[in-house]
């Protein structure tokens, strides 16, 4: 796994220091457009500063960002307890060194990534609807998943391309609005005579355009094979392939897209939110691999190594060496497990104690008020519920309110 | 005969830094079973004082099943008198079996199933499972990882100079509980 830790680290230093020439060739014709001839250094300052700001943000505080745009709320253990056992025991099976933070966003589409500097300030984002569509072993290949992103340092990389690429495209807008609306003061002030004026204007207009295209650029920075990786990692770590492979066929057969997914973010997910549903399966995009051939590779597997995901991934790309060498040396030789909900209504009966334990936490959250019946149903009372009475809907039994 | 002296001394500083490479990466590995094994520790201690309570919560209910909560007990109280690691992972086997008897029997009790204490006492205990289960597997892989540089040249000749020993896998079940060959190399 080192080779791919330390090209994640590499990259992130590259990135860090494409998005500083960019920025800084961005800020200088900016500088020279608005100002007049010499006011480019300024402008350079300036960007230098920004790009300065964004790289400290990204590297003390970008998962929080990132947490905070997704619309992510932290839970413990007691909101939902499956969820968070479900993390302890993968963090186990990775040996991570500390577990990460849990976090749930409100959202029907399911889906779920991972953020975070170092594994050990880490967090896992899961979608309410990825709880309310898996089953425990699904969910499992999930988790497994992100958590393998997180101990193959991918987390980092895919931090520093978020808030940056997210930070380019909103300065590269702020800049083209100024232009349209407020025009460049050189133009009036030289009245057309100065031809090097006129070139600056071009080069700025052309980089402020091509600023979001070059940090989408960014992004092929991050190939796919560390979603190959991440997969292969679940399936070691789970030891049950099927789960995670069942789980994508979930989660790519829904018709929902995250409402807090952008550009920015798409590539953290676990299956690439900004996809359509034909192209998703048969395609993928440039940092995510056709999601249809990565349940297949993960079906075929003849075992739960590394090296039984290499030669399925060979078996069905006709491609060799998708996993880095040192991943295949080392290889644990565990047998499959069976999983913990094999049979059909037993995982059913999982996925419904998720989703019940989801409309819990949910309905506490918006302070509803649970008033258990006789007859086994739980009345959940709305904050502004008026009545003082409320009729079990099951039953008929009038419950009186305290107030 | 200075350039012979330079090659040896060389050649001699080139042997040092090679050993010393390989005596930290065993040391480093030995202390990654060990936090592995303290890994498996915490889970298999939660599940022991996790019991107690559930034979309390069962002992109302389970009136017919005496010889099967006496068997949990006893699984119990021998894992305190297990010494070492290799009778240790023996002891807690036993254990992981006599309390799957106590579920599968519970399934006839459906006014035990239908307790909250008792729902919330197994999810707990299965997870816990679940979790002895994972933290076993990563363990095993750190085993094997120190066992193959123990036992693989040229790893093999510092590992016996300084007594690196293998460690023991956290097998459970029968077929493949056989001992580890020993490597000595004194």
């Amino acid at each position: 796994m080192w080779e791919q830790i330390a090209a994640n680290r590499r990259k992130s230093f590259v990135l860090v220091m494409a998005t500083a020439a960019l920025l800084m060739a961005l800020g200088y014709s900016l500088g020279e457009y608005f100002g007049g001839r010499g006011f480019g250094w300024y402008g350079l300052a300036a960007a230098a500063v920004v790009w300065l700001i964004m790289t400290l943000i990204s590297w003390f505080q970008g998962d929080q960002v990132m947490l905070a745009v997704s619309g992510a709320h932290r839970i413990e253990k007691e909101d939902l307890p499956v969820l968070f056992n479900v993390v302890e025991e993968m963090t186990l099976a990775a040996g991570l060194p500390q577990m990460p933070a849990i976090y749930i966003i409100d959202d029907p589409a399911p889906n779920a990534f991972a953020t975070g500097r170092r594994p050990e300030t880490a967090a896992v984002a899961v979608t309410s609807g990825l709880l309310r569509s898996l089953t425990r072993d699904e969910l499992q290949g999930v988790i497994a998943h992100e958590i393998g992103h997180i101990r193959n340092r991918d987390i980092q990389l895919m931090l520093f391309a978020g808030v940056l690429a997210g930070a380019i495209v909103i300065l590269a807008e702020v800049g083209l609005r100024g232009m349209w609306f407020g025009g460049g003061r050189s133009r009036s002030r030289r009245s057309g005579g100065n031809e090097s004026a006129g070139i600056i204007a071009v080069i700025a207009i052309v980089l402020a355009i091509l600023a979001p295209i070059l940090a989408r650029l960014i992004y092929f920075a991050i190939s796919r094979k560390r979603e190959y990786l991440a997969d292969a990692s679940s399936a070691v770590f789970t030891r049950y392939p099927e789960g995670l492979a069942s789980a994508l066929e979930k989660i790519s057969a829904s018709a929902q897209r995250p409402t807090h997914a952008t550009r920015a973010t798409a590539p953290m997910y676990i299956v690439d939110p900004m996809l359509r549903e034909g192209a998703m399966a048969a395609q993928g995009s440039a940092t995510h691999p056709p999601v249809g051939q990565r349940i297949q590779i993960l079906r075929s597997m003849g075992g739960t190594d590394f090296g039984a995901y290499q030669d399925s991934y060979t078996l069905a790309t006709g491609k060799k060496g998708v996993l880095p060498p040192s991943a295949l040396t080392g290889d644990g030789g565990v047998g499959p497990r069976t999983a913990a909900t094999e049979s059909a209504p037993a995982g059913e009966a999982s996925r419904r104690n998720l989703a019940r334990q989801v409309d819990d936490f949910f309905y506490r959250k918006g302070g509803y008020d649970r008033i258990p019946c006789d007859c086994g149903t739980v009345l959940k009372i709305p904050p502004d519920f008026q009545s003082s009475h409320a009729t079990c809907p099951r039953c008929g039994k009038e419950h009186s309110l305290k107030s | 005969m200075l350039i012979v002296l330079l090659i040896i001394l060389g050649v001699a500083l080139a042997l040092i830094g090679w050993f010393v490479g390989v005596y930290n990466s065993l040391v480093g590995l030995r202390n990654q079973v060990k936090e592995a094994w303290a890994q498996v520790d915490v889970q298999l201690k939660r599940r022991f004082d996790l019991i107690p309570n559930l034979m309390e919560t069962v002992k109302g209910y389970m009136h017919h099943e005496r010889e099967t909560l006496e068997a949990v007990t006893q699984a119990r109280s021998a894992i305190g008198g297990a010494g070492n690691i290799p009778d240790r992972i023996k002891a807690e086997g036993g254990l992981t079996a006599a309390l799957g008897r106590l579920f599968a029997v519970s399934e006839s009790y459906p006014d035990l199933k239908a307790s909250q204490n008792f729902m919330a006492l197994q999810e707990e205990l299965t997870s816990t499972e679940n979790k002895i289960g994972f933290a076993r597997q990563f363990y095993n892989q750190t085993v094997m990882n120190l066992n193959n540089k123990v036992q693989m040249f040229p790893g093999n000749i510092v590992a016996g100079m300084f007594n690196f020993q293998n460690e023991t896998f956290f097998e459970v079940t029968e077929e493949v509980e056989r001992e580890a060959p020993k490597v000595k190399f004194d």
